[in-house]
């Protein structure tokens, strides 16, 4: 199928697939999945430049549909989704502009590569060690099969301890969380995290949902559940913000991305219903090989010189 | 239960097919109108174009889930 926008020639089967597998990730997980999606549009061909821009176009879409799914379960804060939106638009813009200084310097390609590959490890490390160690202290004690209603929610964690102490910090303007079960918590805290994850997202490229959605749980305490769901509203503001800003600028193929938005509604849902039957833990162990694929791509690029 | 899960994996074999059928209707359809507007637009009109894809895109999404949703319903409907 010949797309004019771009120029190019990709089979539609091979984008719907593309667009289902990223679907049922973004569902389950709360992550745009760029690091897929970009690296599969290179692989048929697409210029890097459109790859970047449709791809986010596609998660808007994406996001919107798991979003929907989410919120039927009780998985969407739109209070903390709102707040967390101008924090990430507003540290994209800082990371985006740290990537145009070290363009200058010459050295962009090695510093962002070194940075993103620590980032990756530590993230996979980090959670591997805490689920693991969650899942084995609440061992016997998770429910099994399908878990409904406010329990569902109820989320435990080895860094439990850290993240109340965190919460605790008394930094005014004091906000409630009350869909996400959080009485009292800074406001500054939760756009430091926004603005982390979106400093992240400008800088590495993608969405970075592989930053936020862990942050969301062991800084500000949110559970799992609402973590995914929040994460995903939050990625449908921040996403539009980025697919505006690239198609003004001649980046986004909107056929491409509303082919593989036809997989990705039907994985996006698949993905947000699977939710409901893990609890937080396991779809926290589960999250853990997401950050190591985006590490790998980012080793084969520095090594092979060629960029996916 | 193992009759649950076959009979749920059946509805949503039924689905799968469907939605396939109707999606190759769109692409057929749908983009190949769309197509030469969308083009002349995003080489003409950077702003409107923008603001068209982003609309587009939330549309297809509310229009996508709805019909995945009403088809589910009416396999299950069937089914049971």
């Amino acid at each position: 199928m010949f797309f004019p926008i771009s120029g190019a020639d990709i089979s539609p089967i091979y984008l719907v697939i593309v667009g289902f597998v990223i679907g049922i990730m973004g569902g389950f997980f709360g992550v745009g999945g760029s690091f897929i999606a970009g690296p599969a549009l290179r692989l048929v061909g697409l210029d890097w430049n459109f790859a970047v821009g449709t791809d986010l176009a596609h998660i808007v879409g994406k996001s919107v549909v798991a979003v929907r799914q989410h919120r039927a379960f009780g998985n969407v804060d739109l209070r903390l989704g709102c707040i967390m939106a101008l924090g990430t638009i507003g540290g994209a813009e800082v990371g985006a502009q740290l990537i145009q200084a070290l363009k200058r310097a010459g050295n962009v390609n090695l510093v962002v590569s070194i940075i993103s590959i620590v980032v990756y490890l530590s993230i996979s490390t980090f959670m591997l060690w805490e689920s693991r160690k969650t899942l084995i202290s609440q061992k016997g004690r998770l429910p099994r099969g399908k878990v409904k209603g406010v329990k569902s929610k109820e989320d435990h964690s080895a860094f439990g301890p850290v993240t109340r102490s965190i919460q605790q910090l008394k930094i005014w303007p004091m906000i409630a969380l009350p869909a996400s079960g959080i009485k009292e918590i800074s406001l500054w805290l939760i756009l430091f995290v926004a603005f982390v994850g979106g400093f992240f997202s400008g800088f590495l490229g993608g969405g970075a949902g592989y930053i936020r959605m862990p942050s969301m749980v062991y800084v500000l305490g949110i559970p799992t559940h609402l973590a995914v769901g929040t994460d995903l509203f939050e990625i449908i503001i921040s996403a539009s913000y980025g697919t505006f800003s690239h198609a003004v600028k001649g980046n986004v193929d909107i056929l491409i991305a509303l082919v593989m938005h036809t997989g990705a509604a039907i994985g996006a849902q698949i993905g947000a219903i699977c939710t409901q039957y893990f609890a937080g833990p396991k779809i926290r162990l589960a999250f853990v090989p997401l950050p190591l694929i985006g590490a790998a791509i980012v080793i084969y690029t520095l090594f092979t010189g060629h960029k996916l | 239960m193992k009759k649950e899960t076959a009979k749920t994996l059946r509805a949503f074999a039924i689905e799968l097919a469907i939605y396939a059928l109707l999606v190759v209707a769109y692409f057929f359809l749908v983009l190949h109108f769309l197509g030469g507007w969308l083009y002349q637009l995003e080489s003409q009109h950077r702003y409107i174009y923008a603001s068209v894809a982003i609309l587009l895109m939330i549309g297809q999404a509310v229009v996508l889930q709805n019909v995945t949703t009403l088809l589910l319903r009416f396999i299950r409907g069937r089914a049971g």
